[in-house]
């Protein structure tokens, strides 16, 4: 993790409340700190983008206040939004535009002059290099949402959304995805992302934030997080079925008596030993061994009590 | 101040002009030479005079005011309302540029295109009758206003709409009509006592009049209450658009 604590984003109680009375969010209050990948997981509707929207400028908050650094989003919307790259969720481009001059748009619009150059750096990143001069409407969606991407980046942010950057994407796609975040927040970008696939979170993210019906319920380092609430599991399949009392230590027999299992915290691990000493003992043979995780979706379960 | 942003709006909203030159400049010529046939050749030599200009000449403020004013209705609507409808504003509502500066690309834009078409009409219509510009900084200055002030009606109509037949709604039923009874194609000095005054009411009237007068010098109002009335219009204009900004109305929830 490339954090060095710096918070590059405030966000102070902030809650939306839509024109048709729909609380969209409550009373929100995060930091986010420079140059992490910050995950923002949560159940359709639970305000993930009218969170990002609201940062980004697109929705106006009903209270509450966001720095970006020192600048606060309405007051000083142009120093704030200068810092801002937007990939939305919705694929939605100028379809008749060519690639090349959708994203010179992009940054003269930002107010930044051209620069072919760094047009250029961009466009190979992602690689869309040799596509410049297609039409956007004749590019696939993975293409498409690349292009949305070299949008966001052509006035070199320091703070990048991505609103599901991977919805209704192909596993490979989803694959190449994750690998790009990863090569960005290299170069010191600070990636906000929002997903309700807890699998993208827990592969991409340092922080984890955890919002549902408009509520932050949890913000933590990933790593914490499943140390907290991650069970593990050691999975003991036996030679012969279960003879011997095994009362004694903390194990579970199936029916079969044939596999044995062991449920301990994650980070607290030492009490494998001590099992596997005892089982040796008496003389409790395995033919197979295998320890087990919970998923960000076990815990996601655990704190919020529905499935996503 | 973005002005590369306004550049940015300004230059994508021209390329679309570009791209699509041969309407551009084909529809005006067309409808301004159909125009030309049907009331310069056709009822012309029977009309007479008016004021001492003939019909033919006459009627040559009037149309281009008429497709100033439908064009830049729509364009300054479609401008606005494309983005909208596709999605693609979230960019420029996340972009560091101001309302004001949004405007400017707009409608900048739009109006520019209004004031190319408004010329190539008067060349086509140079083709087929002769006229002559008595004041041609007073015809700029109401071409400039009129294409500026209607640009931002439609921009606003272009906030407003929720669907393509909203679009063509209001210059459909309110422009068009408003411009063909405003006195492009008469002088309303040739109507009944009381349909005189009720055009008064017509906004049209004040700048296809004023914009005649740079012409020939022969007006239905006043030059000064017409440049007057082309100010307010333009001033209710900016007054809609800086409290659709303000509330956020359609654009930001």
């Amino acid at each position: 993790m490339q954090s060095n604590n710096e918070e590059i984003i405030q966000i102070k109680d902030l809650t939306k409340i839509y024109q048709d009375g729909l609380p969209a969010l409550c009373n929100i209050n995060l930091s986010i700190k420079k140059g992490e990948i910050f995950a923002l997981l949560g159940p359709n509707g639970a305000g993930k983008s009218t969170l990002i929207n609201i940062i980004c400028g697109i929705v106006r908050p009903s209270a509450g206040e966001v720095y970006i650094g020192t600048s606060e989003i309405r007051k000083d919307y142009r120093m704030a939004r200068s810092a801002i790259g937007l990939v939305p969720q919705e694929l939605v481009t100028d379809m008749f535009e060519r690639v090349i001059d959708t994203v010179n748009f992009s940054r003269g619009l930002f107010g930044k002059p051209q620069d072919p150059a760094r047009t250029q750096k961009v466009l190979q990143d992602l690689s869309l290099w040799d596509k410049k001069d297609a039409k956007i409407i004749t590019l696939s969606g993975g293409m498409k949402r690349r292009v949305m991407m070299a949008k966001a980046l052509i006035h070199d942010p320091k703070i990048l959304f991505l609103d599901e950057p991977t919805a209704g994407v192909d596993v490979n796609l989803r694959r190449d995805m994750w690998d790009m975040v990863r090569e960005l927040q290299k170069t010191g970008v600070t990636i906000i992302l929002t997903t309700h696939y807890i699998e993208e979170a827990q592969e991409m993210a340092d922080r984890i934030g955890i919002i549902n019906q408009g509520k932050l319920i949890l913000v933590e380092e990933k790593n914490e997080l499943m140390k907290k609430l991650g069970k593990k599991k050691l999975v003991l399949n036996l030679r012969t079925p279960l003879t011997k009392d095994i009362s004694d230590l903390p194990l579970e027999s199936s029916p079969d008596q044939l596999q044995l299992t062991y449920t301990y915290v994650m980070g607290n691990e030492e009490g494998i030993s001590h099992i596997m000493r005892h089982l040796d003992e008496r003389g409790i043979d395995y033919k197979d061994i295998r320890t087990e995780e919970s998923s960000l979706e076990d815990i996601f379960v655990g704190i919020v009590g529905t499935k996503l | 101040m973005n002005l590369l942003g306004v550049k940015a709006i300004y230059n994508f909203e021209m390329k679309r002009f570009f791209r699509t030159l041969f309407q551009s400049i084909a529809s005006p010529v067309i409808s301004t030479s159909l125009y030309f046939i049907v009331f310069g050749s056709a009822i012309a030599s029977r009309m007479g005079e008016i004021d001492g200009v003939s019909y033919g000449a006459f009627i040559v403020p009037g149309l281009v005011m008429l497709s100033i004013l439908t064009e830049s209705v729509s364009n300054g609507s479609f401008g606005i309302y494309m983005p909208r409808f596709s999605g693609t504003i979230y960019e420029i509502l996340s972009a560091p540029i101001s309302s004001f500066e949004i405007v400017l690309g707009y409608v900048g834009a739009a109006a520019t295109k209004s004031v190319a078409i408004g010329s190539i009409i008067l060349i086509t219509a140079r083709v087929f009758v002769e006229y002559r510009i008595e004041h041609p900084i007073w015809m700029l200055i109401f071409l400039f206003l009129t294409s500026i002030t209607f640009s931002l009606m439609g921009f606003i109509i272009g906030l407003w709409a929720d669907g393509f037949e909203k679009l063509q709604v209001v210059p459909l039923l309110i422009i068009t009509p408003l411009t063909f009874l405003g006195g492009s194609f008469y002088s309303i000095e040739m109507l009944p006592p009381l349909w005189q005054k009720v055009t008064l009411f017509n906004p049209v009237l004040y700048l296809v009049s004023g914009f005649r007068w740079s012409f020939y010098g022969i007006s239905d109002v006043n030059i000064f209450t017409s440049l007057i009335m082309t100010l307010v219009f333009l001033f209710l204009g900016l007054v809609i658009v800086a409290l659709i900004f303000k509330t956020g109305y359609k654009i930001r929830q």
